[in-house]
């Protein structure tokens, strides 16, 4: 079948899509937009996290056709083609929370999420938004220390440009 | 495999009664898992996500119920419940906000729990809870039928729906006492309930509902002790002075 959608604010169409596949395999062997990684099918690890209509889902558990005529957004999205990289990407860097980097994707979109709804988040609130993404290699406090400063830096930039 | 997209609930109703067999997908929590690992491969897959009534939810009064009833649509997500319906609904906001992770409560939707009628599911004990007067509506191109929550499960993974019908909503009663859900598994997040139970005072009708997760082939309610507890607040007097 012919799956049409707006992925990162453009127009994208994969025709051939088998019924039965998923929202991640579409966006990494098709769309190629492998940002998005798969580890388990399951919705158990959170690395395949996207926006899908502005709320952030296990890509690997929507199904491709379920997508036709709506909106995703993916990690390739959160940089912005003119500002560079979106605080949370430089919060993540800054920090030191990125090793092997596979948990990233899900961890930055899903922290994306959570700074829109609350930009100052208690660190239960942290803990909470980020209990569906795995990272087997951080040990969680420099994630943690990356949301905290990537707040800390987004909640000074809107003080400074009001 | 075909991929059917209605766009209606009339359509969906009219693809479901000409293709039985085909799987309903709202939010694919569970449906994609069985998908990706071919442990399930349907003739069919039945997406319901085109159908916008079924993510809103109305209050109204309905026959057979007494006092004001939540219409909760079918594809409702978890996360919406927590946020929108934690007043009214306060046992199924509870159950609702200890499933999987915010991702999965993003998708996951009590007409998913139903549909899938799993005995861990964790909408089920607050849904029992929440009263014997709470109705599944199963919808079909024969009409519309309404199954008492007791009636709906069926035995392990198996309800009481009919191969062409679809589930539009679930009635369920506004809280009019306090309502309790607590689940136990191996961790924080993410769990499958060891076992899983919800609990909720009636005052209005002197009754006591629970319900029981994960410990029988369906969920159950624990009928002794409701009724042991209703007795004993009723000779203590204490339904009418709420304690
Ligand atoms: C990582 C992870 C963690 C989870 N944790 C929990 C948990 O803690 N507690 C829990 O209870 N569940 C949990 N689940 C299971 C799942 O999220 C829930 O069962 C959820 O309620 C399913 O809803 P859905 O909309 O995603 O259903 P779907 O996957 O879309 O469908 C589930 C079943 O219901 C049927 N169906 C869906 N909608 C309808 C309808 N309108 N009419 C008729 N049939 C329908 C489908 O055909 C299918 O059989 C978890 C799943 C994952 C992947
Ligand atoms: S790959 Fe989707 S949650 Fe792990
Ligand atoms: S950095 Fe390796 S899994 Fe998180």
């Amino acid at each position: 079948m012919r799956v049409t959608f707006n992925a990162n604010g453009r127009q994208v169409e994969a025709d051939d899509v088998w019924e039965g596949e998923s929202l991640l395999f579409l966006l990494r062997e098709r769309l190629g937009l492998p940002g998005s990684k798969n580890a388990c099918e399951q919705g158990e690890c959170g690395s395949c996290t996207v926006y899908l209509d502005g709320a952030p889902v296990c890509s690997c558990l929507v199904a491709a056709g379920q997508v036709q005529g709506r909106e995703v957004r993916t990690v390739e999205g959160l940089a912005d083609a003119e500002t560079g990289l979106d605080p949370v990407q430089q919060a993540f860097i800054d920090a030191g929370a990125v090793q092997c980097g596979f948990c990233t994707p899900g961890l930055l979109v899903q922290t994306h999420d959570l700074l829109a709804r609350e930009p100052q988040p208690s660190d239960n609130d942290i803990r909470e938004a980020l209990s569906g993404n795995l990272c087997r290699c951080t040990g969680y406090e420099k994630i943690m220390d990356a949301v905290r400063l990537a707040s800390a830096r987004t909640c000074s930039t809107s003080e400074v440009s009001q | 495999m075909e991929f059917l997209r209605p766009a209606t609930w009339d359509e969906a109703l009219a693809a479901k009664a000409e293709n039985p067999s085909a799987l309903p997908i709202s939010g694919g929590t569970d449906v994609m898992v069985e998908l990706n690992f071919d442990r399930h491969r349907p003739a069919a897959l039945l997406d319901l996500n085109r159908i916008s009534e079924l993510t809103e939810w109305e209050s109204g009064v309905y026959e057979g119920q007494e006092g004001e009833v939540i219409r909760l649509g079918a594809a409702v997500p978890y996360a919406r419940i927590t946020r929108e319906l934690a007043r009214q609904l306060p046992g199924l906001a509870l159950a609702g906000n200890t499933v999987g992770s915010p991702q999965i409560r993003n998708r996951g939707s009590v007409g998913g729990n139903l549909g899938g009628a799993s005995p861990a599911g964790d909408a089920h004990p607050a849904l029992l809870a929440a009263g014997r007067d709470v109705f599944v509506e199963a919808a079909s191109v024969r009409g519309t039928r309404l199954i008492a929550i007791d009636d709906f499960y069926v035995g392990v993974k198996r309800n009481s729906l009919e191969p062409d019908e679809l589930i539009r909503a679930v009635r369920i009663p506004v809280a009019d006492g306090p309502q309790q859900f607590s689940k136990i598994g191996t961790r924080n997040a993410m769990v499958i309930a060891v076992c899983a139970f919800g609990f909720a005072l009636h005052p209005r009708s002197g009754t006591v509902g629970t319900g029981i997760g994960s410990a029988a082939p369906t969920p159950r309610r624990a009928v002794a002790a409701e009724e042991f507890l209703a007795d004993e607040l009723a000779e203590r007097n204490l339904w009418a002075t709420a304690g």
